[in-house]
This record gives C-alpha cells, structure tokens and sequence, in this order.
C-alpha cells in the first residue's frame, strides 16, 4: 500500500515538473484519479477471492464485451480507435483487459485437473480467451495492449503448470506466424520495428523519438539535471512526455540514480506480490496475485525497455506514473484483486469453487 | 490433498522461474540504463546541449562618419516596422483589416505579409510596414489594445543627411556579397550591410565593429525559451573625415552649374581633402535597401558616370596645368633659365613635323614667367625639347603624377607618365623627340587625375611632399587649427626655382595678359595664383587648322575639349588649393580660363573666408557636433 503510494507521488512530481512545474494540466487530475483508484483497490481487496472466483467470467465478458463495442463506436484519439467515452469519462477497455484476463485465466487453469494439462484441447479455450481481446485490440490499432495481454496470458499458462514442450510447440508456431503477422502490421508499426532496429538512420523522422529519448536520458547522468530543469522535457524535444516517455523524463531530471529508486520500488512491489502469491492456500490466488504481479513488471520493462531502445516502441504506459485515467484503474483494480488474495489467503477453494472444507 | 501438494509445488518452481525471469529483465533495463547514464553520459549531454542551445549574433551599430567640425554625414537610424505574430493575432485577415482603419496597409503590403506569415512558424514576427512615421507610430501605440499580436519592432537603416552631396566621399553600404565574407560571422545576418565605396568601404571594419553574441535556449520548434548569455559586442568607432561639409555644398552647388564637374579643394599644408567633388553625383540612400534595376540602368548608362568619383578616378591629359612641372623640371636640370628667351612664331617644327601653339600668330620673344602667364606652347616645347622626356618624367612623379597617391578612398587611379621604357613595352616602338615636345604642354600620352593636380599645387607652393587624405584619424578639428601638422618630406626641388613657378601662376591671374585675368580675386588679400589648361579630346586636323577650327557650339559635347583650371590661394601665403576639371566643357580656345577658372575663383574665395584650416566651427556645428 505505502509502497504504490509512494511510487504514485514519484509520479505526481514528474508530470508536476512535465507541465513546466504547474499542477495543470496533468498532476491534479492524476492525483484525483489515484485517490479514485485508490478507493476502487481497496473495493476489490475486501471483496473476498471466493466473490471474484465466481465473478471472474463476468468481468472478462464485461471487458470484452467493451472492446468490441470500441472498435464498432468507439471514438479516435491519437491516432488509433480505443477509447469509449461513457458520459464523465472516457474508457480505454483494453486496459480494463489486463487484470480481466488474469481473472479468467486463473479461475479457468484452477478448474482444470493436472492430467489435463497434457492435453492440447484443454489449452484450446483459454488460448483463445487470450487470442480473441489480442486480436480486437491489436485492430485498434493498439500493438502495446495486444503484446502486453499476449505476454501476460503466455506467463499465466507458465506459471499454472503447463508442459514445457507445449511451449515449445507454440514458439515454433509464432515463429512460423512471424512472416504473417508482418503482413498484417500497419506501415506505422512496421516503421516502429525498423527504427528500433537502426534508429540513428532517421534522426528527423521515425527514429526521433527514440532518439531524443536516449539523448535525455544520457543527458541526465548520475543525479540528473534537477527538478524541473530536463531541457529535453521541457523544450519539448521529447514527444509524449507525460505518458510514454515519461520515464525518459524522471530520468532526465532525477539521473541514473532517480531511475534506479524507482526500479527498486517497482521491484519491492513485484516482490511483494510474490510473496502474497506464495502465501496464498489456493491455486486461483495464487495464479490470480502471481498473474497481477507479472502483468504489472512486464508494463514496467516494456516501458522502461523501450525508451532505453532496448525493444521497439510500442504504446505501453509507465505502470503508476504515466499520465492516463484507464491505465491506473485497471492497475489499481489489480492491486485490488492482488490484496484480497492476500487478505484472504487461508481460503481454501475446490475445483467447483466451493469452500474447502477444513 | 497430494494434488494440492504437487500444484503447489509446481507453482512454486513456476514462480521462481517466472521471478527469474523478470528479475533478468530488470537487471536488463538498469544495466541498459547504466550505460546511457552513466558509461555515455557525456556524448548524450552534448546532444542534449547541441539541441536547445543557439548561439545568435548582435548586430552591433555602425560608426557614424563625420566631418571635420562634427558634422554627421553618416549614422545608423533607428526605424521602425510594424511586426505581426500570426499565432497572437486570432485572425489575421480580420487582424489586418482592423490595422487597416488605423495607419495604410496597402494591397501589395497584404499580401505581402500574408504569404510570409504562410511560409513561417506561426510565431515569427512578419513585417507588414516598414519604416513607420511619428504619427503611424502613435496612432499603433493607442490602437494596440485592440490589435491582438500587432507590435512594433526597431531596426535600423543607414543614413545620409547630406545624400548626394558628399556622396562619393562617403559612399554607401549594401547588402553583403559573396566575394566579401571574409570570416567574420556578422557578414552572414542576412539584413547586414558593409560599405561598398567611399570611406564606407575604405574604413569597413573600424565602422563595422565586432559582433556581440547571444545565447539562448530553444525549443523543439526553434522558438526562443530564454536567453543564457549575453556577450555585448563592440559598436563601430566614428570615422571623422576632411570634408568641411559648408563648403563641399558650397562647391557642389558651384558645380552644378555645368554638365560633368571634377573638383576638389585642399589644405596645402596638411593635405586635408576640404572638399571633393564629382558631378553629378547620385544618392547614396537607396544602395542600403537595395536598387531597382532601373535606377541602376540609369545611373551606370549616364555618359556623364555618376557613380563615378572623377577626382581620383577620371584621368585626363592635364594640358597646360602641366607647364609648370614642365618649368621646374628645365629650372632643376639647368636648361632654363629665368632671363633665357625663347621666340615664339605660332609653330615649332622639329624635322618634318610642325608642333602648334595655341595662339595662330604666336606670341613672339618671351621668357619664363610670361610664358607661363599667357601660356605659349612653343616655349613649352622648346623647354620639353631641352630637358628630355627622362628628367621631364622624373619631376613629374615628384609632384605625384605617374602613380596613387594613395587616398583613403577606394577606386583611386594612377594616370600615367609616359617615359621610353613604357612606349617601347605597350607599342613596342622607340620613343620619338616629338612626343617629348607634345608631352611639355601635357598632352599625348600624359594622364593625370584632379586630385594629382591639387597635389602638385600644393607640392608646388609648400615645396613638400604633401599628400591629400580624406580620414582624419586624430580626430575633430581643434578650434584654432591643428597642433602638429603632418610634417612632409620635402619635396626636394629648390625653394627659388618653386618661386619662379608660382610668380609665373600668380601673373597668369593678376596680371594683365595672363589666361585668367578676368577670373581674378578682387578681395584684397585673397587674390589667387593658378594655371588653366584645355585637353584636346579629339585630334585638331590639317584640315581644320587650315580652314578655321570648328566653334565648340558647332561639335558635339562628347567631342569638345576639358577645361581645366588649378589655383592657390592667397597669393602671398597659399593655404587652399584647388583643382577643376569641366569636362567638355572647352567653349574657345581658352576653355580653362574661361569655364573652369571662374569655379575655382569662387571656391578659393569662399574657402579664405570661411578659412577651414583654422577657425573654430560655427555655431551649427558646434551644435551638431555637441548633439553626440
């Protein structure tokens, strides 16, 4: 709880100091957004594992359900068609995917008896309980999302038991689906991959935003420029400071040292999260807690990865600290969830769902 | 249960592969990140500088030039231009509509500012008037509320406050060309202007001085954030010349009278350039903004060359005004004497050849000084004859012909002094006796400027070296005249013979009898001294002489003679001399009496009384020169 509070004001300073130290227009309306947020986890902690067993399937279908109306009506910003606009505020549902899915997912492979796991048609729904929001939301198009459910939903099939030679059956797969995909992908997406790929060949044009973002961080050294004194940031040579790139930005102004407290952070939350997990006397907890907590350091190293030009830039939020309303409530929804699992770990659920005796 | 147990185990063994895994992709990302931050810092910081830091240059004030007493010929002015920010005005065509009820935006100024504004960022201020008016200025200022991104921005002009008048002296400045960069970073502002002729091309970089610079920090649109740095340069010194501005008015409205004018007055003792003057002359103004091809087709298609400084620039055979470099020559070798005589039937004829005086009948037995004084050109041939064209050379290039007297002003040509070695170079044939002759009364081959004539004057009546300059580089005029004159070499001709040659200039105006005793000074006390001259501009056929010389109204005006006239004044202490070239203007036979005499008359006797030289600067000088 301290920890997420305090790595959300770590955030709060960095888009206060992204607007060129004024509280508009984006640390005011985060912090509002977070004491929401907050309320929302603390909703879903004390909701107990048994309640969100039986509710799992419904808030995947919700999720879904929102998605697809997304890309029938939703509306166009930045770009690319993922946002719902419900009256006072606008929903990005394949945020609301992320903890959706693990719910899923975690009641599905918690049902499933161990001998089923050998058998490929027992993988067959809850591969497609990955594959069809990846696919609505790749659509969009949102690359990001997609990735991030793809990689979350692999991690969960991992971690719940299943045969490592089925794993690699389905690399061998993707590798064969790679040149397809390709065909698939956008122009825009496909230049993303190149520019990773060579991105001082276009300083001016597709590489410039990695490039800039490599030169804040580099100008950023030790201890970093200061509060408020990024000149990459604040004269605007980076793009999508306030929520991308805003690690870009935090290491800009706080140095190799600022990015390091907040990997530590991010990693004693992570740490955390495996503990709740391990604790955990049911298998749905503990796919549920240890499935949030991989969701969440893989936003983290995605992010953090690809303003390094570590990994293609794809459009994933800085978990806690980038500016953006649906990302931190579907976070902090998983933090929820993650808490009630540690609320209520001594409970025990059969295959069914049904209480445990004893 | 043993199912629980081994899920659990599984989970367990899963997890930690799991927690391996993403502790491996941490440590990836703060590895990564050691490396931009702290391994690459520095390459990446000077990126990050390179990218919002701009280094601009301030353009610093051009010196002002100013005359002896202080007057300004010169200055940077500032103006002002009414600016519009697209991106502050809202609307800009309801912007430019309103501005249109204050001051006059014209059609053309529309659209002109319209397509600027299209062409640039849409915070770069764009000119929609220059140069604004007092009362343009003060109508903006009040409307300024409800003009929304109208401002007003300052710049500067060069001016002229005596335009045309000491034009060619000043000269102009203009937009930087290619061949002029010479490294100094100001030349590359693209509204930088450098002197392109006068004393603004010759003193170019004391009035230029040196670029201040600014640093400041700009963002990803260029636009400017805040300045770092400020590194004020240096402004241009004042450049003070010789001119006194009274009488170089005075000279150009005497001037003016006639066609095509050369004539420059100048201080004998410190060669000082009083006044110069070229006729026409042109307006130096519009060169700073840039000429439109036809002011420049007719300025450079005038045959009377306007552009051109005639006073160090034309060369014209010096005719008589040569004698008595012709006299000091013979005088100096020993040839002549004051008492020798020599008869002058109207003609000399040396082989076959007949060398004719001006006077048909001739002027019969005379000596030195009258032949000075009525100018006979057979006494002047048999003096060439005697001396020979070597020593005749020889004297000549002592009084400053023949080469540059190297006048601070650009342009200034060398004339020429015909001698054996340069005839057999550029003809290839041998000098001929007869070219001596022709050259003792200064013509044929024999060049010289108006300026190297006023020196030779002044070399004549102070017997040193003097040479004209224009920039005073000690400064103003101290009241009371200068404390240490430059002290020139002397000029190494005897002191009696110069005597000889004056008296012979003084009788040629004071006497009866002499060329130009009608253009005498009466004033007593300011009486001058002075030769004339005419230089044939065409060859004077057998033919004609035979039957009567055409009357000048009779010839076209390109093809009549130069008159010519070079004085000294006063008479028994010369202080001002002052040389005259009319071109064409050769009316009669004695054109240079008669046309260029009575301009020199009247600039030797205003410059005695106003005496430059000396006296303290009148009250509006004082006045302009307290202004600084």
């Amino acid at each position: 709880m301290l920890l997420i509070c305090e790595t959300a004001g770590f955030g709060f300073a960095v888009l206060y100091s992204a607007a060129d130290g004024s509280m508009q227009p984006w640390a005011a309306t985060q912090m509002m957004r977070f004491a929401v947020a907050l309320i929302l986890m603390m909703g879903a902690a004390v909701l107990s594992t048994r309640l969100w067993y039986r509710g799992a399937y419904w808030t995947y279908g919700i999720a879904l359900a929102l998605i697809v109306a997304v890309d029938m009506r939703g509306f166009i910003g930045m770009g690319a068609r993922r946002w719902i606009d419900l009256g006072v505020i606008q929903l990005q549902p394949s945020q609301i995917m992320n903890p959706a899915l693990v719910l899923a997912l975690a009641r599905y492979f918690h049902s499933l008896a161990n001998e089923d796991f050998k058998r490929l048609r027992f993988l067959i729904p809850p591969a497609l309980m990955v594959l069809v929001p990846a696919a609505l939301v790749l659509k969009q198009p949102d690359l990001g999302t997609a990735v991030m459910l793809l990689l979350t939903g692999a991690a969960l099939f991992f971690i719940a038991g299943v045969r490592l030679r089925i794993f690699l059956l389905m690399a061998t797969a993707i590798a064969a689906a790679v040149p397809v995909g390709w065909h698939f992908l956008r122009e825009y997406q496909r230049n993303r991959i190149y520019t990773f790929l060579d991105p001082e060949s276009d300083p001016l044009g597709a590489g410039y935003h990695i490039l800039q973002s490599k030169i804040a961080l580099g100008s950023g050294g030790m201890f970093g420029k200061g509060f408020l004194n990024g000149s990459q940031s604040h004269l605007s040579f980076l793009p999508e400071k306030h929520t991308d790139f805003i690690f870009t930005t935090l290491a800009e102004e706080f140095g190799f040292a600022g990015g390091l407290t907040l990997l530590a952070l991010y990693t004693l939350i992570v740490v955390y999260g495996f503990a709740i997990s391990l604790r955990c006397r049911n298998q749905f907890g503990r796919l549920l807690g240890l499935g949030i907590t991989t969701n969440f350091s893989l936003y983290v190293f995605i992010n953090t990865a690809m303003v390094m030009g570590l990994i293609p830039v794809v459009g994933v939020p800085l978990p806690l600290i980038s500016y953006g309303g649906t990302a931190l409530l579907a976070l902090m929804f998983g933090f929820g969830l993650l808490l009630s699992v540690g609320v209520h770990h001594h409970v025990r659920l059969s295959r069914s769902g049904e209480p445990h005796p004893g | 249960m043993r199912r629980e147990t081994y899920r659990e185990k599984l989970f367990t063994r899963r997890a930690l592969l799991v927690a391996s895994g993403q502790a491996a992709l941490f440590a990836a990302v703060a590895g990564r990140m050691y490396q931009l931050q702290i391994s690459e810092s520095g390459r990446y910081a000077v990126l990050a500088d390179e990218n919002r830091m701009n280094l601009r240059l301030l353009a610093p004030l051009r010196g002002r030039i100013l005359d002896r007493f202080g007057i300004v010929l010169a200055d940077d002015r500032q103006n002002y231009h009414l600016v519009i920010v697209a991106e502050q005005t809202g609307d800009i065509a309801a912007t430019l509509d309103a501005l249109g009820t204050w001051i006059e935006v014209s059609e053309a100024d529309r659209r002109r500012a319209l397509r600027d504004i299209r062409r640039k960022h849409s915070f770069v201020p764009v000119v929609v008037r220059a140069n604004l008016g007092w009362n343009e200025m003060a109508r903006i200022e009040v409307a300024m509320p409800e003009l929304p991104g109208v401002s007003i921005d300052q710049g500067v002009t060069r001016r002229y406050p005596f335009g045309e008048t000491a034009a060619h002296v000043v000269g102009y400045v203009a937009a930087v060309s290619e061949q002029e960069l010479d490294g100094d970073p100001l030349l590359e502002l693209p509204a930088f202007r450098v002197g392109k002729s006068g004393v603004e091309k010759s003193q170019d970089i004391e009035l230029r001085g040196t670029a201040g610079t600014s640093q400041v920090e700009v963002n990803a649109f260029g636009r400017i954030v805040r300045e770092l740095a400020r590194v004020s340069g240096k402004p241009g010194q004042d450049v003070i010349v010789s001119l006194d501005m009274a009488l170089q008015e005075f000279v150009t409205r005497r001037c003016s009278d006639e066609q095509s004018v050369s004539c420059v007055l100048l201080d004998a003792v410190t060669g000082d350039v009083l006044a110069l003057v070229s006729s026409p002359t042109f307006d130096p103004a519009p060169f700073a903004t840039g000429l439109t091809s036809a002011m420049w087709q007719e300025l450079s298609n005038d045959p009377r060359r306007p552009l051109s400084n005639k006073v160090i620039a034309g060369v014209y055979p010096p005719g008589s005004t040569f004698k008595p470099v012709v006299a000091a020559a013979a005088l100096t070798a020993g040839v002549l004497t004051p008492e020798t005589s020599f008869t002058c039937p109207g003609y000399l004829a040396l082989g076959d050849a007949m060398f004719h005086c001006w006077r048909h009948g001739g002027h019969g037995t005379l000596r030195l000084r009258d032949a000075i004084k009525k100018s006979c050109d057979v006494f002047f041939y048999e003096t060439a004859r005697r001396v020979g064209i070597d020593r005749l050379a020889a004297m000549a290039r002592r009084f400053g012909f023949g080469g540059l007297l190297g006048i601070d002003i650009p342009g200034e040509r060398p004339g020429l002094i015909p001698s054996r070695e340069w005839k057999l170079a550029s003809t290839g044939t041998a000098w001929s006796s007869g070219e001596t002759l022709i050259a003792g009364i200064g013509q044929g081959s024999v060049l010289a400027t108006p300026l190297q004539l006023a020196t030779m004057v002044a070399r004549l009546v102070t017997g040193r070296a003097v040479t004209p300059r224009l920039v005073r580089s000690e400064g103003l005029m101290p009241p009371g005249g200068d404390l240490a004159p430059p002290d020139f070499p002397s000029l190494g001709v005897d002191t009696p013979i110069l005597t000889l040659v004056v008296d012979g200039m003084n009788a040629v105006v004071n006497e009866q009898g002499g060329t130009a005793y009608a253009a005498r000074i009466a004033e007593p006390g300011f009486a001058m001294g002075g030769k004339s001259g005419t230089s044939q501009v065409r060859h004077i056929s057998e033919h004609e002489r035979e039957h009567g010389v055409r009357k000048a109204r009779q010839i076209p005006w390109k093809e009549r003679d130069h008159a010519l006239f070079v004085a000294f004044a006063p008479v028994g202490a010369p202080r001002y001399v002052c040389a005259a070239i009319v071109e064409h203007g050769g009316a009669s036979a004695g054109g240079g009496s008669a046309v260029a005499a009575p301009i020199c008359r009247d600039i030797l006797l205003e410059a005695q009384r106003r005496d430059p030289a000396r006296r303290v600067p009148d009250d509006r000088a004082t006045q302009l020169a307290s202004d600084r």
